[in-house]
């Protein structure tokens, strides 16, 4: 089947003090049509900037996407100039992102700011301002014809994220990026926010980039997941292989660390050691040191095994290569 | 005491100042903060210049403390007098000039005059070099009046809040409603001209920035984890704010110090010219430009006493407001990722 | 919204009552009224019947109770009585000289503010750029020139060189423009650059906000995120940061209408302080306070009005 978004080889790095920050450093995975991906990882681990990256909202100067590919409807992207990205943002690909309360313009009202995001795409303003009230009918909120006059911080976070939700899909996207689109809610609204955008994606038939490091959201929305380490991805496999199966030390790391009922009454794991320094990675593989079976060829960078549409593992183990044929 | 050893005596305060300065630089390299901070200053190039011109100025101040007792005159001669000082001319002589200008009949002059001479004929290099020690004076002084009370009433208002906070807020927002350079006149017209009135007018009215500023920084650090469990373990308030907040707020008092000193020296040139700055008999740059209000209006025109006076003022201004930003960059912690 | 003045204006009343005791202690407290007097006539070498004259004449020998009253009560009725030095009443000299004053520092005010606003969301919209670079450079530059340097080579440079206006002199009949338009370049070009690092600064601050993101996620231009939204955000600050202006704006009159013999409130202040006029020195720093708590309510009005996130009920 022909892919939605195509990231190939995606290296986003950062100019610092402290030399060059390698945060993204050879990502690939893809996106079909209608479907979402999830991409899990702890946080630092570059999934946030990979999805900055697709459009080209690295922070700047800092920032820059050193190569890669990255193709949507078939076109890389990534050719594209910053003002001819703007006719992709907002129309073609839309992103929510984690903090409801920082994300929205204080000093706009919400009707203005969910009109721009169809006005700046042509829409003309009476007919932005019709489909805003349409919109926040839509994704929940109690009284939206009040709401188009209210200011942000009249709402409350989940209310506020719901008006991001509104803005990412004025323009009924092919792709949405949801970046951590919970993390910053109450647990109760959480699965409130989960389930409408789950339920929206089926409704505009949208695919989704989910980056998240909630596995429980994984297991319910994504179709398939790619597990990133220190700015790579170690393992990817569609969702249910991944959760039945998980080859990669660090992803059998991230399940055992999860309260589950088959483990009732055994310790937690936790992974020991922390995520190695993004400036100065490790020249081989760069989960070897907080791994429990290492081996000596681990000093070696493991390649990235496995086709894409099926499972993928970055290791030296026999057990995980073994999954490959 | 002979008046020579006594003023043999007053070179110790200004080698007393290199050494504690020294010390502390020593020591600031030390802690990790510091050291990082100074190793990117030596690699900033605007600071290294705004660095090496300081302390060319901070020389000839020095040079102008250290001194012995004239018999002949009995007055105090610094290095900087022995060296740079002139005889007098008759009045007005353009740099290098070989005649005096502004009367009559111009005069042969003794000598060259680099700078040329000013109205009385006084050597306006001379007397350039003469303000660096009153800029320092000013700018110390008032910084040592500053400093101490702002930390010292924002640490109170800051940690222990309540009745305290709102005394100490009540009489910074008195002094602060009233614009400092009012406030400023009427103390020097009130107290008199001099170097400590300037200091203690200026150090008045400047402290309530800098107090505002550690007020806020210590209410932030107040509810931090750190000084709570401090509290719960039962260490006094006193250590509390000494060895665990006021670490914390150096970084900002002192680029805050930095900027400060160059309005300073600023001011000091602004409250001479009004008239109620430096005695005359003090160099000044301010008495300099004072001096200099008229001169531009004369037939030729006498430019190189103000141009003297504001390449020199302009000079440690730039420098400091230089060094001040480029300390602030190396220290600002929003740039430390 | 009423209601919200009124209760700002009751809360400056204990500001405005320190002030007063602030002044008061200031003027009649440190000072002996011998060395006053000692000071007005120093020119003349006083015998002490002259001084005690001098006293009584000027009523600095009357009781505390009525000093307190002069420098309390009369004051806030604006009783400021007459000057020390020339015997005028103070308040016709200040109604006089409001006039020119409030011409003058309000051309400089608002050059300044807009100005500022202009070369900062350039800097900003070319940030990390030479030309941000340059602007900050140049800033620096300004700020370390001392004001009475602007003064005297500004009217050398535009008055006396390129004749933009005259040397001395104030006659608003004859066109008001050419009077003030050095005075006020000169104004302008002392002040401006502490208030563009700062606008500077202000906007950066904002276009490092997440909102800024969400903008450019939706595909709105650069120009129309600086102009539409940071642009919003950051008057916030710079509106409440405006008042700060206004002690710039006394010392340029200060400096300025003296050099340019415009006869103004700055004129006035410079004569009392060339002749150690203390009572009208004390009338000039209570107007001075009044004007600014006057500039603290006004910047807290336009903050409330700007800023939604602040109630005024």
């Amino acid at each position: 089947m022909e892919k939605l978004l195509q990231v190939d080889d995606l290296r986003t790095w950062f100019r610092t003090s402290r030399g060059i920050v390698k945060a993204v450093d050879g990502v690939s995975f893809d996106v079909a049509p209608g479907k979402t991906r999830a991409i899990v990882g702890e946080s630092g681990c570059g999934k946030s900037i990979t999805a900055l990256s697709i459009l080209q909202l690295v922070p700047e100067p800092a920032g820059y996407i050193e190569s890669g590919k990255i193709h949507f409807g078939g076109e890389d992207i990534l050719e594209r100039s910053w003002t001819d990205m703007r006719g992709l943002r907002g129309r073609e690909i839309a992103m929510i992102f984690q903090e409801p309360m920082t994300s929205l313009n204080p000093t706009r009202t919400i009707g203005w700011q969910l009109s721009e995001a169809m006005t700046v795409h042509g829409k003309d303003a009476p007919a932005a301002r019709a489909r805003a009230l349409e919109l926040l009918e839509r994704v929940g909120l109690r009284d939206p014809n009040a709401a188009l006059r209210q200011y942000p911080h009249e709402l409350s976070g989940g209310m506020r994220q719901r008006v991001m939700i509104a803005i990412a899909l004025a323009n009924r996207p092919k792709l949405l990026i949801a970046d951590e689109p919970t993390t910053a809610l109450d647990v109760t609204v959480q699965a409130q926010i989960m389930s409408l955008i789950k339920e929206l994606q089926d409704e505009l038939g949208m695919a989704m980039l989910l980056i998240t490091h909630d596995l429980g959201i994984v297991s319910e929305v994504a179709h398939d997941v790619s597990v990133m380490y220190a700015g790579q991805v170690v393992e990817a496999a569609p969702t249910r292989d991944l959760f039945h199966d998980p080859r990669h030390p660090y992803t059998q790391g991230l399940f055992a660390s999860l309260p589950a009922r088959n483990r009732r009454g055994k310790d937690l794991m936790t992974l020991d050691g922390i995520v190695p320094d993004a400036a100065n990675w490790p020249t081989g593989c760069r989960f070897a040191e907080r791994c429990a079976h290492r081996l000596d060829a681990c000093s070696a960078p493991p390649a990235l095994h496995g086709s894409g549409t099926h499972r993928q593992v970055r290791c030296h183990l026999p057990s995980a290569m073994e999954v490959t044929k | 005491m002979s008046p020579t050893l006594l003023h043999l005596l007053y070179n110790l305060s200004p080698l007393a100042l290199i050494g504690v300065a020294v010390v502390i630089f020593l020591r600031a390299r030390q802690t990790p903060l510091w050291g990082e901070a100074f190793r990117r200053l030596a690699r900033n190039p605007s600071a290294r210049v705004a660095m090496a011109v300081i302390g060319i100025y901070a020389t000839i101040g020095i040079a102008d403390s250290v001194g012995w007792y004239d018999a002949t005159t009995q007055e105090r001669r610094t290095v900087i007098d022995a060296i740079f000082e002139r005889k007098p001319e008759r009045t007005y002589s353009a740099p290098l000039a070989e005649m005096t200008t502004g009367e009559a009949k111009p005069q042969k002059i003794r000598e060259k005059h680099i700078l040329g001479t000013d109205s009385i004929g006084a050597d306006v290099f001379y007397r350039t070099l003469k303000g660096v020690r009153t800029a320092f004076q000013i700018g110390g002084m008032t910084v040592l009046i500053v400093t101490p009370l702002a930390l010292l009433l924002g640490l109170t208002a800051g940690y222990y809040g309540k009745w305290r906070d709102d005394v100490i807020t009540y009489i910074y927002t008195v002094l602060s409603s009233v614009p400092g350079i009012l406030l400023q006149i009427a103390m020097v017209l009130v107290l008199g001209k001099g170097i400590i009135q300037i200091c203690l007018a200026l150090g008045i009215t400047r402290w309530v920035g800098l107090c505002r500023m550690v007020r806020g920084e210590t209410i932030k650090h107040r509810e931090r984890e750190y000084v709570r469990s401090a509290k719960a373990l039962g260490v006094t308030d006193m250590v509390i704010l000494v060895r665990h907040i006021l670490p914390n707020l150096l970084p900002v008092v002192i680029i805050s110090t930095t900027l400060g000193f160059s309005n300073l020296v600023l001011s000091e040139a602004i409250l001479s010219y009004l008239g109620v700055g430096v005695p005359d008999n003090v160099g000044s740059w301010g008495n300099m430009i004072d001096a200099a209000r008229d001169e531009l209006a004369r037939d030729p025109v006498i430019w190189w006493n103000l141009t003297a006076a504001t390449g020199a003022i302009t000079g440690l201004a730039l420098s400091l407001n230089l060094f001040g930003d480029a300390l602030r960059d190396a220290v600002d912690p929003r740039l430390r990722s | 919204m009423l209601r919200f003045i009124l209760r700002r204006l009751l809360q400056a009343i204990p500001t405005l009552l320190g002030v007063l005791t602030l002044t008061w202690f200031l003027f009649f407290g440190t000072a002996s009224a011998e060395s006053i007097a000692r000071r007005n006539l120093s020119s003349k070498d006083p015998t002490p019947a002259q001084v005690q004259g001098w006293i009584k004449e000027h009523g600095y020998d009357q009781p505390p109770a009525v000093q307190l009253r002069k420098a309390t009560v009369d004051m806030l009725m604006f009783k400021f009585g007459k000057s020390d030095a020339t015997k005028e009443d103070i308040w016709t000299r200040i109604r006089q000289g409001a006039g020119p004053s409030i011409v003058v520092s309000s051309t400089i005010f608002i050059g300044t503010v807009f100005g500022a606003i202009l070369v900062a969301v350039l800097a900003a919209a070319f940030r990390g750029t030479y030309i941000d670079k340059t602007t900050t450079i140049v800033c620096v530059l300004l700020m370390s020139v001392v004001y009475t340097v602007y003064v005297i080579g500004g009217q050398y440079f535009l008055s006396k060189q390129l004749r933009y206006g005259p040397i001395w002199g104030f006659d608003p009949a004859s066109g008001l423009f050419k009077y003030i338009l050095v005075p006020s370049a000169i104004g302008f070009a002392a002040g401006i650059a502490t208030e563009i690092r700062l606008y500077r600064t202000f906007l950066l601050d904002e276009i490092s906000q997440d909102y800024v993101r969400t903008a450019r996620a939706k595909g709105v231009s650069e120009t129309r995120i600086l102009a539409q939204h940071v642009l919003k955000n950051a008057l916030i600050p710079i509106i409440t940061n405006t008042v700060a202006v206004i002690p710039g704006l006394i010392l340029g009159g200060l400096l300025l209408e003296n050099f340019f013999g415009i006869p103004g409130l700055g004129s006035y202040l410079f004569e009392a302080l060339g002749s150690n006029d203390f009572s009208v020195v004390r009338a000039m720093v209570f107007l001075g306070t009044l004007l600014y708590i006057f500039g603290l309510i006004m910047t807290d009005i336009a903050y409330a009005i700007v800023d939604p996130r602040v109630r005024i009920d």
